[in-house]
This record gives C-alpha cells, structure tokens and sequence, in this order.
C-alpha cells in the first residue's frame, strides 16, 4: 500500500521554497489563498492515490 | 585633522613616520592594501608569505572594538593554518557543533553540524573578531621577524586615488600632513562603505532589508546555556520576533534580537532597555554585564565586478550579506586566499595580469551563491509578506513532527566553500568513478595523513597529490614549482582519505592550486597533461 512520504524528498528544499514564495509575489492577501487552493488541488490530483491523500490531510492537522 | 571614527579594541600599530613621507620623488610599492580589518590584514599577510612587498594602509591604529564576526568557519581555519595562526585561533575559540531552534516555548528540531571523523579543525568556532584580526596580526609580526616584506602603517588614511593603466596613485593623510605613494596593484579592504570604492566612483547596488537587530554581548556565568546555537522564531518571551544566543570565549554571549524597522536607535540602545529584553528572555535573577552592543540593519550587494584595472577589492568592500550563515568575514577570508597567489604570480612576472580577471569569476560565482543564501535565510527570518510568514510558521509547525520539514528551516545556511565549477582555471576531470566532493574546483577535503593531517602537507604552492600511483619527488613547470605528495592507501588509517580522494577508482593524480582548490584529476600521472593543466590555473594557456 502506498505510504505518505514524511522524510526529505527533495533535491533542494531551499530551491522549491524560494519559487512558492515568489510565485506569491504581488498578490493580495485573497489572491494568494485562491493560489495555494489551486496549488493544493494540482499536487493532489499529481498524487492520485486516496490512501495517501488522506494521510497527508491528517499529517497537515 | 586626524580623528578616530571608533575606539580601539587593541592598539597594535601606532603611527610612524615612514621614510615615503621625506622622500624626493614618489616611491612606488608593488602592492599597497587599503584597510587593516581582517581581510585587509590578510591579504597582507598571504602577500608578505610569498615574499610579495606589501604595504597595508590603515586609518587608524589598531583593532576596532566590538565582537562583530563572531562564528570562524572550518574553511577559514584550513586557510589560517595555511598561514600559521590557525591554532592559535582554535584555542582561543570555543568549538560548537549542536543548534538547536525554538518556535515560541517549544523546540522545533535540533541539529549536529559534527563533521565526519578525520578533520584538523571542527566545523565551526565562536571567537570575537577583534581576536581574530590580533591573531593574524601577530602572525604577520611572525613573518616579519622571519624577512617577509610586510609593512603597516597605522593613521594612514587614502583621501584620493587615481588610477592609471600601470600603476595606482594615492594620496595619504597622516598626522603629520599628507604624502602620496603609488603602487603596481591596490587590494581595497576598507569595509562595506569602502571609502576607496567611493573615490573611485564604483557602485554597490542591491537589496535593501527592513528590520533592525540589536546586538548585545553579555559576560554571564550560567550552566543553564550549553555551547549551542540557538535560534528562536516568535519567542515566548517577547524581546524580538526572531532571537539569537551563542557563545563565545571568556564567557561572553551573543545574543541577537530582531526589533523591526522602525525604531529609535538611541532609545532602544539605553541600558534599560535593553536590560528588558535581556531579563524577559534569561528570567530576572540572572546576573549578567552588557559589554558591547550595537544596532544593525543589512543590505544584500555586490559590486559588479571586483577588479577595476589596477584595484582589486576583497570582503565587505566588494559584496555584503546578512549575518545569517556567517558568510560576511568567512567569504572575505576566501576571497583573500583565492587573490593572494594569484597576485603573488602576477607581482613577480610569473602569470599574465589576465590571471586576476579570474578572481572576478570565482569571487562573484562565490558571492552570488553567498548572497543567495542569506537573502533565502532572511525572507525565512523576517518574513516580508502575510503569505510568506504563514509558510515560514507552517514549516516549523510540521518540522517538529515531519523530518521532511526540517530541511526546509532556515536560520542560516552556513558557510560552506564554494566549489568553482565553472571556473576558467579548471583543467581536466578525468578520474572515472572519482569522488563528487573532490572535483576539479573544488576545495581539498582534509583528512589525516601520517601524524598529521593531508592538508596542512600541502603547502602554499602548487602541488600534486598522487594516490597508489608513481609520481616524481619534484616537478617543475617553467618557473612554476610543485611539489609533489604520494601516498599508497595501504591499510585502513587512509579510509577517510580514500573515501574523499579515491571513491571507486583505484589510483588517482590530483593537481592542487596554492589556495588548494583542485585543479584537475586524473587516473595516472601524465607529466604532459599535469605540466599543460598548471600553465593553465595560471592564465599561461
């Protein structure tokens, strides 16, 4: 069964962090939460699988 | 007149007159540095090293009071033992390797920079500045004392300079009215708002950031704080939004407060208050003495290029960061070392001129990577946007429960050597299977080796490392020397330099550069590619 992956899986977590905060550049504060909403549901249909969705919905708690 | 425009931690070099001041005609010096901080003293010192004569020029007569850089990286020490004063700073330092970071009252996650076994120096040593500066002071009195040409002049302040195709003239006030001196090359250490850089009417562009931190170093004597950094984002007790504490020698700590933009300088640097935000964090029975303290803001720059014909800037003059990671002083001292030879070369006809355009490419490389850094560790520190600060407090609220999170918090990337990869100098990578961490640009990994360690053997010039494969006892490239160091991995005391030099491969031939970057590899040696891969981290191809 697929498993929430909670341990680094990133090349280069300063990398992706510097573009989510400058792909928020010039937005308001209503814009960037519309933003993060479409992200969220972009990255969760990448994953697919509901087992894992699931986890990370608690993980996130 | 001739004013101080700080107190003096130590007075080490009182004016004297120089006999340039009498001369008849102008006297010409090779190399003239401007500025006696640590890397203005460096540079100094590598040069005077190399039989180079130097003069430094300083506006004052010493060491500047004040603990500023406090956090010495393990590279800096592997190039202060290059120079001989790597020791002295070591023992003086207080060696730490636990962090640990708060979000309010809760620890966050806690992490161990322990370096892998087989290393001369620790990661990193807290020791104030004006120590480090008097240690290398010390150690080009040292060299002095052995014949090298170093000269420093204290209350020597450049009040003009022009530049010219050949050579540099300066005009110098002293306290006994000015003189003018002239030099081959100038090396420009004179701070952040580089007076020289200035006169020259170069600029220093970047980013500006808004907030302001108040330092303040206390002597206190308590077992409540052990040897640690630690870093506190919203602490519960109120005295910054972000806060710092570490220890340095002679039981004095740093601690490091974020107070925001808009503040009144004078009122937040009275005692009491300053005494607050010390009290709500320690807890009001601890005893403590304030015996420094400052405000600060910061800006992320550079200049656009470091060499401007016959002037060369080194350290704060030619690019500025935040203080988070340690890379302002570290940076510098590579600057000094990666400049030094390739002056040293220059100065005595060895190398074409051109050889310095490459500072530029290896310094700027370096201070983009620094700059990018810091910015990085700043946006995470003081958040600039609400977006932002909700990521930045979602990351440390998952950290204490996902390792995932962890990578992502940032209170400081620390400084780290930058690896040349894309240098002009690089010669051949050919080592199949070879070690990622020793590639062609990087900086040589320690390890031990005999009684001692591989890279306190390396020396100060050009050398080849040769690994379970014949290797001349000396080489000699036209006017070059290179010294040649073989080893046969024989038994397990050479893991580690197996491990970092070997990797997969059987036998290797490094080519180490004078500040001991690698310069190129190979399986076997191969007089002609090691003679053409010299001539080549010369400028001579």
């Amino acid at each position: 069964m697929a498993k929430l992956i909670t341990h680094p899986n990133m090349a280069s977590p300063d990398d992706f962090y510097a573009d989510l905060i400058a792909a928020h550049e010039g937005k308001s504060d209503a814009e960037s939460e519309a933003f993060n909403a479409r992200l969220i549901l972009v990255l969760a249909n990448h994953i697919g699988d509901q087992a894992v969705l699931k986890e990370a919905l608690v993980a996130s708690q | 007149m001739f004013e101080d425009r700080y107190s003096l931690a130590f007075k080490l070099y009182p004016y004297k007159r120089s006999a340039d001041q009498d001369a008849d005609t102008v006297v010409r010096h090779p190399v003239v540095v401007v500025g006696g901080g640590p890397i203005g003293l460096a540079t100094a010192l590598d040069l005077g090293r190399q039989g180079v004569p130097v003069v430094l020029l300083d506006d004052h007569e010493g060491v500047g009071m004040g603990s500023r850089a406090i956090c010495f990286a393990k590279r800096t020490l592997d190039i202060a033992d290059r120079w001989g004063c790597g020791t002295a700073m070591l023992d003086k330092g207080v060696v730490w390797n636990v962090g640990r970071v708060f979000q309010d009252d809760r620890q966050v996650f806690e992490f161990n920079l322990q370096p892998e076994e087989g290393h001369a120096n620790p990661a990193f040593i807290n020791l104030q500045q004006p120590f480090f500066e008097k240690f290398i002071f010390e150690q080009i009195c040292e060299e002095q004392r052995k014949g090298a040409p170093i000269e420093i002049r204290g209350k020597n302040r450049v009040d003009h300079v022009a530049s010219f195709d050949d050579h540099v003239v300066l005009e110098v006030a002293t306290p006994e009215g000015p003189y003018t001196l002239e030099a081959e090359w100038v090396v420009g250490c004179d701070g952040a708002s580089s007076p020289l850089r200035g006169m020259l009417g170069l600029g220093f562009e970047g980013r500006v950031f808004e907030d302001s931190f108040l330092i303040a170093d206390i002597k206190m004597t308590s077992d409540d704080f052990p040897t640690e950094r630690w870093f506190w984002f919203e602490p519960y007790f109120k005295s910054g939004a972000s806060t710092l504490l570490h220890k340095q020698p002679d039981d004095i700590w740093r601690v490091d407060f974020q107070i925001g933009w808009d503040v009144d300088r004078a009122e937040e640097l009275k005692e009491e208050n300053i005494r607050r935000r010390l009290d709500a964090m320690l807890g009001g029975d601890v005893e403590y003495e304030i015996v420094w303290s400052s405000i600060y803001t910061f800006q992320c720059r550079r200049m656009e290029k470091f060499r401007h014909g016959r002037v060369l800037f080194a350290g704060d003059s030619a690019h500025q960061v935040s203080p988070f990671g340690a890379r302002g002083a570290n940076s510098g001292i590579q600057d000094v070392d990666n400049l030094g030879w390739k002056l040293g070369l220059v100065v005595r006809g060895i190398a074409p001129e051109q050889l310095l355009d490459t500072y530029d490419d290896e310094r700027i490389f370096a201070a983009d990577e620094n700059i990018l850094n810091s910015t990085r560790a700043t946006e995470f520190i003081t958040p600039k946007s609400k977006v932002s600060h909700t990521f930045r407090n979602a990351v440390l609220k998952l950290a204490e429960q996902h390792a995932f999170a962890r990578p992502m918090v940032n209170s400081g990337r620390l400084s780290v050597p930058c690896v040349y990869d894309a240098s002009p100098l690089n010669g051949p990578d050919d080592l199949p299977d070879g070690p990622e961490q020793t590639r062609v640009g990087s900086s040589c990994k320690d390890a031990p080796l005999g009684d001692g360690f591989l890279l306190q053997q390396l020396g100060d010039d050009f050398a080849v490392l040769a690994l379970n494969t014949e290797v001349p006892t000396s080489i000699q490239v036209g006017d070059i020397p290179v010294r040649t160091v073989a080893v046969a991995t024989s038994d397990e005391s050479f893991g580690a330099l197996s491990e970092r030099y070997l990797g997969a491969a059987k036998s290797a031939v490094y080519l180490i550069r004078p500040d001991q970057h690698v310069a190129g590899r190979w399986s076997t040696f191969d007089e002609t590619a090691v003679h053409a891969a010299t001539l080549k981290a010369c400028g001579r191809d």
